[in-house]
């Protein structure tokens, strides 16, 4: 896999910090790991969303549920990466699926926390009003909760997308990787070049894709003004 | 331990997989030595304080500061959004280039180096946000019974921000001490070495391998949980308000 990354010759010549000539040898290669690294993503923040939803929905209509939705969330949260993979590795074996279930995980955490949050901080005079007017719990769900958490939901969604493209390099040590190939390949052969074009590729998808879910969620939300730039505390 | 007659990772055979980790952490062998689970303990946890203590010197004052004064919002938000985007493994190997590059060798402070550097953002930007979205009231009450202006930011602005920052510390610790299992690729010896070992070896020493995973999440966990606890016993004043 890593065969024709190992050119005969690929050593940096002086001590430049970034060989560009090395970088603009391999246009096909950079494409090839740029589509696996996003498709990695898309397919672990996906399979985050069903079962977050899943979860929230739970969490929802039996509200003692998310005590231990929450904390079973954090937990997974908390363990490191690095370890998470390796003690799936004798049940998953090493590869895709291994790699999935770990940063699927990571998703749970953002997502329930940001479903929860925009669902129930619905005003309850608008959820009061919706049932007056004769809405069931599910048709109200949907047709009002929904968008109006919608912002909400897509601020996890972004959160979560840019945390799982961090990740995915992390995966190049169990034999995906992405990016994390190219830093994987420095890394062996002290080679500043791969590792420095890795991650500044996985900062710059990191921020398109940031930027893309902030654009979708002003055309999904038009009524929503776009707030004056202002951070938010990560938790 | 013999590792290269260690039998390779199979999905199937999961009872073996217990008796594995037990086998290698219950070998007294296995603790001893500069290369033994107490040793790389005991680097892992020290090289995470240094990278917290420092981390957390060079983010908060700033970010307090800087709130507290309702000044550079926008580099507030570049920090905190770089710092979700900064993907920890890249920030580890470049250590192994530069720092050979300009000769400074390989271990204990490149690594810690690029823990600073992973650790600052979570702090910088709970904290600047904390202070700074203080509600107005409350900033005008505390200057009209007659704050001076250091006082606002001691008395009320930090105090009522407390949970937000000590939620930012938490997750730069974990985050810290999750990537110094990284250090390992860059020549530190600690937990993650293990890992490292195992995925290195041929045949997979998956005691080695597990070994060091399982301590990596535990003391994670328990990082976080302490932490957790300092949180709820600093902001126990919170619950007498309501």
């Amino acid at each position: 896999m890593t065969a024709h990354i190992h050119s005969p010759g690929a050593t940096n010549p002086g001590d430049a910090f970034i060989w560009w000539e090395w970088i603009t040898r391999r246009p096909g290669e950079i494409w090839e790991r740029t589509v696996e690294h996003l498709q990695m993503t898309v397919v672990a923040v996906t399979i985050g969303c069903v079962i977050s939803a899943g979860l929230t929905l739970i969490a929802l209509r039996f509200r003692w549920t998310l005590g231990p939705i929450t904390w079973i969330g954090n937990l997974l949260y908390t363990i490191p990466s690095l370890a998470l993979f390796v003690i799936l590795i004798p049940y998953t074996g090493l590869g895709f699926l291994t790699a999935q279930i770990a940063l699927v995980s990571y998703t749970i955490q953002i997502l329930v926390r940001n479903m929860v949050a925009g669902i129930t901080s619905v005003p309850a005079s608008v959820t009061e009003a919706a049932t007056a007017i004769g809405y069931r719990r599910l048709h109200r769900l949907w047709a009002i909760e929904l968008p109006l958490a919608a912002p909400t939901i897509i601020a996890g969604i972004r959160i979560a997308a840019v945390t799982v493209i961090g990740l995915v390099t992390i995966t190049a040590l169990i034999g995906n990787g992405g990016y994390g190939a190219f830093i994987n390949d420095g890394l062996s052969r002290r080679f500043s070049t791969p590792i420095v074009l890795g991650g500044g590729l996985s900062i710059l998808l990191a921020l398109g894709v940031d930027a893309l879910l902030t654009a979708l969620q002003r055309i999904a939300t038009p009524w929503t003004r776009p707030r004056p730039r202002r951070s938010d505390p990560v938790t | 331990m013999d590792t290269a007659t260690a039998p390779p990772i199979g999905p199937r055979d999961v009872s073996g997989i217990f008796n594995d980790l037990w086998g290698f952490i219950s070998t007294a062998d296995n603790w001893r030595g500069s290369n033994g689970i107490a040793a790389r303990t005991q680097a892992h946890l020290w090289i995470s304080l240094v990278a917290i203590a420092i981390a957390t010197t060079l983010a908060l004052p700033p970010a307090l500061v800087l709130a507290h004064l309702q000044k550079a919002p926008v580099i507030s938000v570049g920090i905190a959004n770089i710092g979700r985007a900064l993907p920890s493994f890249a920030v580890i190997a470049l250590v192994l280039p530069i720092s050979i590059s300009l000769g400074f060798g390989l271990g204990f402070w490149p690594t810690a180096v690029a823990l600073v550097a992973l650790g600052i953002p979570p702090i910088f930007t709970n904290a600047y946000t904390g202070v700074a979205n203080t509600p107005a009231a409350l900033r005008d009450a505390a200057r009209g019974i007659g704050m001076t202006s250091p006082q606002v930011l001691l008395k009320v602005e930090i105090p009522q921000a407390m949970n937000v920052i000590l939620t930012g510390f938490r997750i730069s610790a974990v985050q810290i001490v999750a990537t110094a299992s990284l250090g390992a690729l860059v020549g530190y010896q600690c937990l993650g070495s293990y890992v490292i070992e195992g995925l290195a070896q041929p045949t997979r020493a998956r005691d080695r391998l597990l070994t060091g995973a399982v301590l990596i999440a535990a003391m994670a966990m328990i990082v976080d949980f302490l932490i957790n606890r300092v949180e709820g016993h600093l902001t126990r004043w919170r619950s007498r308000l309501r």
